[in-house]
């Protein structure tokens, strides 16, 4: 068996997992500051990709990365690399779809965050970025690490705008999700139940290690909460 | 040693105009919940930016509109002790207090004093949300100490607390705000709190300040219809000023007042324990019937309408001592009087 698109697939979603987790938060926190009106359109700007069907997704990253399109040709051009039908074209599918997981559970951690705990370190001298990271972070850090988890399962079983962006090349661009389908299109069950078996089997340990994850930390925090 | 305050804001429909000066002293801010307090406390702390104004502390100028200066709360050196104590939950008490400690070489030896000072060493390792309400308030004051403060302002501080517990601590935070050399204010709409911990007060309604003044220049002039509520007033009626006297119209009484009564009242005040039962010969004496009897806790709240009064005029409350009122023979109308010094004054 070609273990090829099992880690092409942990490649994409860790990567696409990490550059989530930064960038969710950092508009989660920025956005939360801004006026009403302008908060809503980015809410659902940033949101869309979640509720859009992947296929959507992959056709509108197609228009803006494939070689003949604006970004495409000016990288192509500048740099001399194609941005599709790479490995690593699958991660702009998984960095837009999984992005609106880990903004929206990270806005909500940040929102329900006690604001008088900023204001008391800020009174303290504590500088913002001392309280983001020794605050905000570890208080917020159950739902964090919730969007954190989300994000990473749907990196990990993304199919359709994968599929489009990236296609499916045995050996270069195939990932687990696409490997399934190519496998049941050409009848090939005993294959595909192989790969079936191994995506269970991941999602299981991770999700199982989340509870375990959640289970200590309620054991660490016994009688803690305000 | 001294914090002066002079500021304007608009939040919506609401304008706060504050100015006082707290000496070093504890300076009560006084005033009816929404009156403004906790927006004027973080205008002064940096937390909220004020629309014109400015506020000095110890000679620095911490805000000034006119001059551009806005510091920001890190460079304020200002505590803020906060209704619910804002402890950072993830830490423990040693890394809270830590937390404050600015200068990295004392940080050690800094939190040892205050973990010893304010007798938390045996939690020092304990997170807020292990520790009593005590020890809660101690862990609070001990990192604000720790951040070598220039001010304090106290939001509230036992708004949520029962009586027992609100009785210790108060008594604990007052010992600690007797050692701290700078102006303390301390903002409470609770006035026998404020009787207790601090001389002057500066009342706040609806979003204004009323000149400093002593607590008991408060109870025994109040001035204005709002600062009498504050001091525990429950009793008010329009009046018409007549020389030495006034004319209550809802009540139809006269009543004397012993001194000069400016044309500028309009209405008065009358504490609730100033009204008795009529003795012989009594000034200020008129016959009431009684609408309802209210037992309290340690007293008796008598609610009284004047005869003659208007029907839609408010009830007169009078509170006595139980004994007092089990010896008052007839319980369904009886005479009462108020002693002409014990009428407030009140201009609008």
């Amino acid at each position: 068996m070609d273990w090829y698109p099992l880690y092409n697939s942990l490649r994409i979603a860790a990567i696409s997992t990490a550059a989530v987790f930064f960038l969710g938060i950092l508009a989660a926190y920025y956005i939360a500051r801004l006026p009403r009106l302008v908060k809503g359109v980015l809410d659902v700007v940033l949101t869309l990709p979640l509720v859009l069907p992947p296929t959507v997704v992959g056709w509108l990253l197609l228009v803006l990365l494939g070689p003949n399109r604006p970004i495409g040709a000016w990288v192509l051009d500048h740099f001399g690399l194609k941005l599709v039908m790479t490995w690593w074209s699958a991660i702009f599918a998984t960095v837009v779809v999984a992005f609106p997981l880990m903004y929206r559970t990270a806005r909500g951690a940040f929102e329900s965050f006690d604001h008088t705990l900023a204001e008391a370190a800020q009174t303290l001298g504590r500088s913002n970025a001392w309280i983001f990271w020794r605050v905000r972070m570890p208080v917020c850090r159950q739902g964090i690490l919730a969007g954190t988890v989300l994000a990473f399962a749907r990196a990990l079983g993304e199919y359709g705008a994968t599929s489009m962006i990236a296609g499916y090349t045995p050996g270069r661009t195939a990932t687990i999700s696409t490997t399934v389908y190519q496998l049941w299109r050409t009848n090939n069950d005993a294959e595909a139940l192989r790969w079936v078996l191994v995506n269970i089997a991941i999602s299981a340990v991770f999700l199982l290690a989340v509870n375990l994850l959640e289970t200590r930390e309620k054991q660490g925090r016994k009688g803690v909460g305000r | 040693m001294a914090l002066s305050v002079e500021i304007e804001k608009q939040l919506g429909d609401f304008r706060l105009e504050v100015q006082f000066q707290a000496e070093q002293e504890t300076l009560a801010l006084l005033g009816a919940s929404g009156c403004g307090k906790s927006v004027t406390l973080k205008c002064i702390a940096g937390i909220l930016t004020p629309d014109s104004g400015w506020i000095a502390l110890d000679g620095v100028t911490l805000y000034d509109s006119a001059a551009k200066i806005n510091l920001p709360p890190q460079k304020r050196r200002v505590g803020y002790l906060f209704q619910q104590y804002a402890l950072f939950p993830n830490m423990t008490v040693r890394q809270n207090i830590a937390a404050a400690v600015r200068d990295r070489a004392r940080r050690q030896a800094d939190v040892a004093e205050k973990l010893r000072q304010f007798q938390l060493e045996a939690v020092a390792d304990q997170r807020p949300g292990q520790l009593s309400g005590g020890q809660q308030q101690r862990c609070a004051l001990a990192r604000i100490l720790a951040s070598e403060p220039r001010a304090i302002l106290l939001d509230e501080p036992f708004s949520a607390l029962d009586s027992y517990l609100k009785y210790q601590l108060e008594l604990e935070l007052a010992e600690t705000l007797d050692r701290f050399p700078g102006p303390v204010l301390w903002v409470s709409h609770d006035r026998g709190e404020v009787f207790r911990n601090c001389r002057r007060v500066c009342v706040l309604d609806r979003g204004r300040s009323q000149p400093v003044q002593t607590l008991e220049e408060l109870f025994r002039a109040p001035g204005t219809e709002a600062a009498a509520r504050l001091s525990g007033c429950k009793n008010y009626a329009s009046a018409v000023p007549q020389a030495e006297a006034v004319l209550l119209p809802e009540w139809n009484v006269t009543l004397r007042c012993g001194r000069a009564v400016s044309p500028q009242v309009r209405r008065i005040g009358i504490r609730a324990h100033h009204v008795q039962p009529a003795g012989p010969g009594a000034e200020n004496a008129f016959p009431c019937a009684v609408a309802r009897v209210i037992d309290d806790v340690f007293s008796t709240i008598v609610l009284l309408r004047p005869e003659g009064a208007a029907p839609e005029a408010p009830l007169l409350r009078m509170e006595l001592d139980k004994a007092a009122w089990r010896a008052v023979p007839d319980k369904s109308r009886l005479t009462v009087s108020v002693p002409p010094e014990a009428i407030l004054l009140l201009e609008s």
